[in-house]
């Protein structure tokens, strides 16, 4: 019977990250109280989610230590429907234009 | 059956069952449910998009408390992602005593965080936030809170109980350190949903 040992990081590395996944949504909350436009807070926010997600993925989850297939089979298909969810936009922007049936 | 007949199905067996990209059947079974819940919550938070832009009155309601809240929720969820690490990490180099105290450490954050939740709506129900109406604007709001953040709390109770159930078989010698590897995996995720949940659904509707 085959046996898995399974990936194992460092604690260093876990703490490194821990700390840097606190540090970005501190920073999070420094851009939520900039007074910049709702659009750009928005996409500064989703970047910074987006890394803190890479850096919980890749250590926490270690997908970094699994084989590279794992990845390429997993993360391009969620990656695809979650984008093929943005046609939504444009009917979203077609309510609030068509006021004032957007209620 | 002849011998070379016994040896081409040992053969396929062997085939048919050689695990996927050298995991467990059981870790690649998480994995798949991972990216379908990952789908899940994305498309909620798509719906949620959907509506806050095209309602012209959507509510800021949160203050600096509820943000404040947020943030410690956030702390102490991903505190019991390291400790969750850190009973994984015990288990795997046999410290079986030690592992059970991180994995009940984690179950604990994840407690913490419910209750941090539960306060943090009903201080939102006692300002007169329902499901259907608020306050302050668009009654649309308190639909899309709820299902995002129940859905959320949802897992998380789910969550405890999986580890709970784990930790206990784990101490009885029923389940491995592979076992707690693959709930670990599971309680990395929610921690990683809650890193959107945050943002879009808290920092976006900050009272200003």
């Amino acid at each position: 019977m085959e046996t898995f040992e399974g990936p194992s990081g460092s604690v260093t590395t876990y703490l490194v990250v821990y700390v840097a996944i606190l540090a970005i949504s501190g920073l999070q909350i420094l851009v939520a109280y900039s007074s910049i436009e709702t659009a750009s807070m928005l996409f500064r926010m989703l970047a910074l989610a987006i890394v803190q997600a890479g850096l919980a993925i890749t250590f926490f989850m270690h997908m970094k230590s699994e084989k590279r297939n794992l990845a390429l089979f997993l993360l391009p298909a969620t990656v695809f429907v979650l984008a093929m969810m943005n046609m939504i936009w444009s009917d979203s922007f077609r309510l609030l234009t068509m006021r004032p049936f957007a209620h | 059956m002849s011998e070379a007949n016994l040896t081409m199905h040992s053969t396929a067996i062997e085939a048919r069952e050689a695990p996927a990209f050298a995991i467990p059947h059981k870790k690649l079974v998480m994995w798949l449910f991972i990216i379908s819940d990952a789908v899940t919550f994305g498309a909620i938070l798509f719906a949620y998009g959907y509506l806050r832009n095209a309602t012209t009155d959507w509510p800021k309601p949160f203050e600096s408390a509820s943000v404040l809240n947020a943030y410690i929720m956030t702390c102490v969820l991903v505190t019991s992602s390291l400790t969750m690490l850190l009973a994984i990490r015990a288990a795997k180099s046999g410290e079986k005593p030690r592992a059970i105290v991180w994995a009940w450490l984690t179950m604990a954050g994840g407690l913490m965080f419910a209750l941090l939740h539960v306060k943090e709506w009903l201080g939102l129900i006692r300002q007169g936030l329902t499901l259907l109406a608020n306050p302050w604007g668009s009654g649309l709001f308190g639909a899309a809170f709820f299902s995002i953040t129940g859905l959320h709390l949802t897992h998380v109770v789910a969550g405890c109980v999986a580890i709970s159930v784990v930790t206990l078989g784990y101490k009885r010698g029923r389940y491995d350190s592979m076992d707690l590897e693959i709930w670990g995996l599971y309680w990395h995720f929610v921690d990683l949903v809650w890193m959107f949940v945050v943002p879009l659904v808290y920092l976006l509707n900050l009272k200003r």
